[in-house]
């Protein structure tokens, strides 16, 4: 993975001592809230309703074991004993003192990890497939161009005050991991006839209170001009972007506004003009990157085959674990969704563990999806059993990856100050729901996605079933959505009518799993079936 | 305290700047002031006989006023180019990079905390109109 030279490192450090001056003048009230707000915000800082967030980035969601336990030690130490992995592949901290801010800054400077940008109004950490350097059906690994976006846009001085937030996804594979179509610019690394690589350049996904699905607005943009493309659109955006109403900001309005034709116009010219400054590095910039992401030194000719007699462990095989472009490796899952506990949430002990997991079986590295799970991304198939039973003896082998009980859900209003309802009792509650395991093997692949406002952190647009909380006259209320999903296939879901209290949100995914059942042709997933049939029998099933 | 900072050499200019649709009635003006929403690729043709352009920033958080600095630059100004509003400490150092070389906060400015800003950065990740070398070229030679 990436390492940092003096470049990289110097530039970390000068912002921990810029953020430590910053905090201090705020401290002695030499600035106000008011303009201290999105100088925190810009690193990662919010203010929750019971103490300060901290979110810290990780680079397309890949990690070492050293990060990994100086995560825990902050945990540990600054926190309350556990993190919360997110749905931007982050991790972020619910309860930090604003003073110590600076001093876990320092830290995580010295694991090459920074806060930068991971919140505000600014260019967020570049997410990417999980399985980037590992997938089988990937055409290059995506990373070394993650890499080149995230330094290129960080601290980019014309856009340092966007009229909103910012993210980028990129892919390598057919299959999306990574819900480029649901992001400010999807990026799907392609070859044109010729054999040269290139971007498809998917603007204006998103979800929030107006969701939309990128439109295509460039099929092939060669990989030597796409920073360059890039910062077309970003200047596009950031010109004419609305400003008057902070719901309406995003580069998504802008798109629908104009139309995808006349904002693509606008993005060429600039792309024009921006083509005569000569500006996106040579290749031998990336050339330089890309040396960071050769694969591990896999060993050759090793078993393919695996030992399955433990039916618990040839349960979680099924379901946690994926085909490796190395014959003998897996990438393995590491489910954050044990029935009870919040998803995504994660103790220092359990961080500890898997960080040893990661040196000792996985070439050093880890992943964080945007399920808000980990990955063992390089592991010999002959050491998937000793590690199964080291994750089961912690609690972590739940093997429901991409199953009902594999929920996204955002803090929710336990924790958010934006939250009109409660997201985690309501993923707890499906859990228990259906925490009968062949229930829901039985049920196949099923996307929940909960979030605890139309802000939609939980993804719920996305979601096969997606669950939204809102407030009404004061009271919890979750409306239900079906037929979202965030892959390639991607879609919007669809409200299916008045809201539910708690147990009547549970209830009513219950009665939609039931009647999925009844209607399902063979091998036909929940997504499937609605798209075939419609929303009127779900309707039907639900209030009738 | 500073109330107005500068960074070039040459005289500061006296004359005042005039909107961007008197510049093109009077047709003769060398000082012009550019609001949020103006378009500034319409100066273009005009560069090379204006001394200064002053570029208004009614909130802080509004940004525009960076793509007019960067597009103004790129297209070859080199006269006085002011930030001027809402200008704060935590803002200079990004004006700097995108070709800005005189400022006019409506709150003065603490020199020492402008300069501690100034210094902090040595190095930058991408080519803009202050000349900075970015650290690819840097690492290439």
């Amino acid at each position: 993975m990436y390492q940092y030279d003096r470049y990289d490192q110097a530039i970390v450090d000068a912002r921990v001592d810029e953020f430590r001056d910053q905090t201090s003048r705020r401290l002695a009230g030499d600035i106000t809230e008011d303009q201290f707000k999105p100088l925190r915000l810009k690193n990662g800082l919010y203010l929750q309703l019971h103490a300060y967030m901290l979110r810290v980035a990780i680079p397309y969601g890949t990690l070492n074991s050293r990060q990994m336990r100086m995560l825990g030690h902050i945990a540990r130490t600054h926190d309350r004993g556990y993190g919360h992995f997110t749905t931007r592949q982050n991790i972020q901290f619910h309860w930090i003192k604003l003073a110590e801010a600076p001093d876990i800054l320092a830290k995580l400077a010295t694991v090459e990890m920074h806060c930068i940008q991971t919140s505000g109004e600014s260019i967020r950490n570049i997410s990417a497939d999980q399985f980037a350097g590992a997938a089988a059906d990937e055409i290059a690994d995506p990373r070394p161009w993650a890499e080149l976006l995230r330094q290129w846009f960080t601290f980019h001085a014309e856009f340092s005050y966007l009229p909103r937030k910012f993210k980028f996804a990129l892919t390598a594979a057919d299959t999306d991991r990574a819900a480029i179509r649901l992001h400010d610019i999807g990026l799907k690394l392609v070859k044109n006839a010729a054999g040269e690589m290139g971007f498809e350049v998917y603007v204006g996904g998103g979800m929030g209170r107006t969701p939309f699905v990128a439109p295509l607005i460039r099929d092939f943009v060669p990989t030597s001009q796409f920073l360059t493309y890039c910062e077309a659109a970003l200047r596009v955006w950031n010109r004419y972007g609305r400003r008057d109403n902070i719901h309406k900001q995003r580069i998504k309005i802008l798109v629908h506004d104009l139309g995808a034709e006349e904002f693509t116009r606008q993005v060429e010219a600039e792309f024009a003009e921006l083509l005569k400054l000569n500006m996106d590095p040579p290749p031998e910039e990336l050339a330089r990157i890309a040396r960071y992401f050769i694969p591990p030194p896999f060993e050759q000719a090793l078993d393919d085959r695996l030992d399955r007699s433990d039916p618990d462990f040839a349960l979680w095989v099924d379901q946690n674990v994926h085909t490796h472009k190395q014959p003998g490796y897996a990438i393995a899952t590491i489910s954050l969704k044990t029935v009870g506990e919040i998803p995504g949430d994660i103790s220092a002990d359990q961080i500890d563990l898997v960080a040893d997991l990661a040196e000792r079986y996985s070439f050093d590295e880890l992943r964080v999806t945007h399920a808000q799970n980990l990955v063992l991304p390089h592991v010999r198939k002959q050491d998937l059993y000793t590690i199964w039973q080291t994750l089961r003896d912690a609690g972590l082998a739940v093997a429901t990856l991409d199953l009902i009980g594999d929920i996204i859900a955002c803090p929710g209003l336990d924790y958010c100050s934006l939250a009109n309802a409660r997201s985690i009792p309501v993923a707890q509650k499906i859990a228990a729901r259906f925490a009968d395991h062949e229930r829901q093997l039985e049920l196949g692949e099923l996307k929940v996605k909960i979030s605890g406002c139309i802000n939609a952190c939980g993804h719920h647009h996305a979601g096969h079933i997606g669950i939204l909380g809102v407030d009404r006259k004061g009271t919890e209320n979750y409306q239900l959505l079906l037929g979202g999903s965030g892959a390639e296939d991607a879609s919007l879901g669809k409200i299916t009518g008045p809201g539910f209290d708690e147990d009547g949100v549970v209830d009513a995914v219950e009665k939609v799993t039931d009647l999925y059942k009844a209607l399902r042709t063979d091998g036909e997933r929940f997504l499937d079936t609605y798209r075939r049939v419609g929303m009127e029998p779900f309707k039907e099933a639900i209030y009738g | 305290m500073a109330d107005f900072l500068r960074f070039r050499d040459d005289a500061p200019h006296e004359e005042p700047a005039v909107t961007l649709d008197s510049f093109f009635e009077q047709g003769h003006a060398s000082a012009v002031r550019i609001e949020p929403g103006d378009d500034a690729r319409r100066l273009i043709p005009h560069l090379d006989r204006l001394e200064l352009i002053e570029v208004a920033f009614e909130r802080f958080r509004d940004g525009r006023g960076y793509s007019t600095a960067r597009i103004l630059r790129e297209s070859g100004y080199t006269g006085e180019l002011r930030a001027a509003g809402d200008v704060l400490v935590d803002q200079i150092v990004h004006m700097r990079r995108c070709g800005f070389d005189s400022f006019a906060p409506w709150a003065p400015l603490d020199e020492a905390v402008v300069k501690a800003a100034l210094d902090r950065y040595d190095f930058v990740y991408q080519p803009a109109p202050d000349g900075q070398v970015p650290v690819w070229k840097l690492r290439h030679g």
